[in-house]
């Protein structure tokens, strides 16, 4: 992937409001595959007794990195939007700890990519969530 | 024997209310968000009011994907989370006093989630619905549904899988 188009999506994902709320970072994006970081935020608590992050912001982690995924692409003209994406949460993030996402656009064809996540918090043996989804591939 | 004489109404609400503040107001994401519940008896529909933080292209603009996910999935779980509380909200086997400290049984977890993008989420109010198609001792299954200014025309679908709390005592 040429610098000039990892930028572009650096700047593309820097640029969403809602990822800028949830304070993502991108932390690497080239040839189809993204890593994003989000930071633990208490404003982002699904179980105020556990402190555990919600599930949705999770999702909106995952579609986020599977994006940015997608856009990085050789293959990818670089728009794209969210077909359909399943998530599986396989135990709670541990709280006071960043998640990352890390995605690959595995597949992609003239009108469909298609994308696997996973999410991880410090013990990266173990993932939080993995994701599996399907983008658009527009403008061709 | 003489029927017992039906609860004042305005108890009977106060319960409700107390109940479905406790299980969304505790929730930090759900206010960080923005969605409310409306209750009409016990059918609830969720409300996204629009805001700039939510958007997710900006050149469109739409809603971000995420969002429209978070919002299903907050729905489905405070949807069956209502269900399973909603005998003992009607009996009075969870006090008002209860509810007003907060204080609640454990809630489901989530397993899986499946969301189905129909088109773009529009920089407006978003609603949702949800069902709970199974509910099993240890596992449920609900269905979601996200629209905005035309009920006819959903933007999003979404099919969640939960696990139930242990009950007290198994």
């Amino acid at each position: 992937m040429s610098e000039r188009k990892a930028q572009i999506a650096k700047q593309f994902i820097q640029a969403i409001p809602h990822a800028t709320a949830l304070g993502m970072e991108l932390t690497q994006i080239g040839d189809g595959k993204a890593e994003i970081c989000m930071p633990y935020d208490p404003q982002l608590v699904g179980d105020p007794k556990t402190g555990v992050i919600h599930g949705g912001a999770v999702s909106a982690l995952m579609d986020t990195c599977c994006g940015a995924a997608v856009m990085s692409h050789p293959e990818s003209p670089a728009a794209t939007a969210t077909i359909d994406l399943r998530i599986d949460y396989m135990r709670p993030a541990t709280p006071n700890q960043s998640i990352r996402a890390q995605a690959e656009c595995h597949h992609i064809t003239r009108s469909v990519a298609f994308v696997r996540a996973v999410a991880l918090d410090d013990d990266s043996d173990n993932p939080v969530a993995m994701a599996t989804g399907t983008f658009t591939v527009e403008g061709r | 024997m003489a029927r017992k004489p039906p609860e004042p109404m305005q108890y009977v609400k106060q319960r409700r209310d107390a109940a479905l503040r406790a299980l969304v107001g505790g929730v930090p994401y759900i206010q960080f968000l923005g969605i409310s519940f409306d209750r009409r008896g016990d059918e609830l529909t969720a409300l996204l009011p629009f805001d700039q933080k939510l958007i997710g292209n900006p050149f469109l603009p739409a809603i971000h994907g995420g969002v429209t996910a978070a919002f299903l999935e907050v729905s489905a779980i405070i949807e069956l989370s209502w269900s399973l509380l909603w005998e003992d909200i009607e009996s009075g086997a969870i006090s008002l006093e209860d509810l007003q400290a907060g204080t609640l049984p454990r809630l489901p977890k989530t397993i899986d989630f499946t969301v189905d993008y129909m088109r773009s989420g529009l920089p407006r109010d978003a609603y949702a619905r949800a069902r709970v198609t199974r509910s099993g001792r240890r596992y449920a299954s609900v269905q979601v549904e996200a629209w905005q200014d035309n009920h006819d025309r959903p933007f999003a679908h979404g099919a969640a899988h939960f696990l139930m709390p242990r009950r007290e005592g198994r």
